[in-house]
């Protein structure tokens, strides 16, 4: 996906405004709304497992500057966070406390696999007694970053491509049924 | 105190003692039988003073396993490197627990990963794995079907 073409082609809001005489009368679905202010206000999660964390936290201080995405708000709790990016290498005894975490965050719920380990275990996917190999055995993920680590310029790809996909009307995974099966 | 200061003092204490070559830091080879004897010695020894052990790693050689022991003194800034050998079917040796407090967890670790046993050690379970684990994850012929993709 070419992020310029969807900054291009985005409107600002999804709608029409017709001016009346003082004032004027807006046209819109209420779907295509929601899902615009969803996609414009995800608040991450404060997780990271390992090297992965580093480019996140890069990826949100002032360089990269995450927040002029709407990104900034990195919630402490799964349940004020909207997106979780798993940052690192899932270990065995590290994805119950994932599961419970993903569980806890409120519907609508998305998540970012970043990096190789997160996506399929990476470097750790052979000869390994300890590691998950790939997040998706423990929880659904939307949008899989290639990288070990990913830039921050990665990562912003990652959320700008969820934030296209809430547009579309895509995943709401967690609200339509709890095995992740696509809505 | 450099290593050549050091060396002569270890050579004192220890004749008998085979002394690596080089090495960044002093590195000598003790016997696992006599290892506690020459931990205490090498700590309260007033010309060596060893009072901080900073790193206890175990290396599976495939024929035997081995013991290397990090030493300093905060009061002479000197480092030295003690390696032990431990039969691999059997590998047993005192704790220095009692002698730095640091390798009561350290030693746990090595019973952990390589199953060493460390002898008198005071609660010797494991650390990174589960309670009900079975065999020593970082050995080069651990096996374990379930959660590793052999290569």
């Amino acid at each position: 996906m070419d992020v310029k073409d969807v900054l291009e082609k985005n409107e600002p809001f999804p709608g029409q405004v017709h001016p009346t005489p003082g004032g004027g009368i807006l046209v819109s679905s209420i779907d295509e709304v929601i899902s615009w202010a969803r996609s414009n206000s995800l608040w991450p999660l404060v997780f990271g497992t390992s090297c992965c964390a580093i480019e996140m936290m890069s990826t949100a201080s002032a360089k990269y500057d995450w927040s002029r995405f709407g990104f900034e708000v990195a919630r402490a709790t799964p349940r004020q966070a909207d997106v979780i990016i798993i940052a690192g290498t899932i270990v065995n005894k590290m994805a119950p406390v994932l599961k419970r975490l993903y569980d806890q965050m409120a519907d609508p719920k998305y998540v970012i696999a970043m990096g190789a380990c997160a996506t399929s275990g990476g470097p750790f996917f052979y000869n390994t007694y300890s590691v998950v190999k790939g997040a998706d055995h423990v929880i659904p993920v939307d949008v899989y970053v290639a990288g070990c680590p990913p830039r921050p310029e990665a990562l912003i790809h990652a959320l700008i491509t969820l934030q296209e996909k809430i547009r579309n009307g895509g995943s709401t995974q967690g609200a339509v049924d709890g095995n992740g099966k696509n809505g | 105190m450099d290593k050549e200061m050091l060396k002569t003092r270890i050579v004192d204490h220890f004749p008998s003692a085979s002394i690596e070559e080089g090495t960044e830091w002093l590195t000598i080879s003790v016997d696992a039988s006599t290892w506690k004897n020459d931990a205490l010695k090498l700590r309260q020894a007033e010309d060596l003073k060893l009072d901080y052990l900073f790193c206890l790693t175990c290396v599976d050689w495939k024929t035997h396993l081995s013991l290397v022991f990090h030493l300093h003194s905060t009061i002479y800034r000197h480092t030295l490197v003690v390696k032990t050998k431990m039969d691999r079917n059997l590998p047993e040796i005192e704790t220095v627990s009692d002698i730095w407090r640091t390798a009561e967890f350290h030693e746990r670790e090595a019973y952990d990963l390589f199953g060493v046993r460390f002898l008198n050690h005071p609660d010797l379970r494991r650390l990174f794995m589960t309670d009900d684990w079975k065999g020593w994850p970082l050995r080069k012929d651990y096996e374990d079907p379930v959660n590793m993709i052999r290569l």
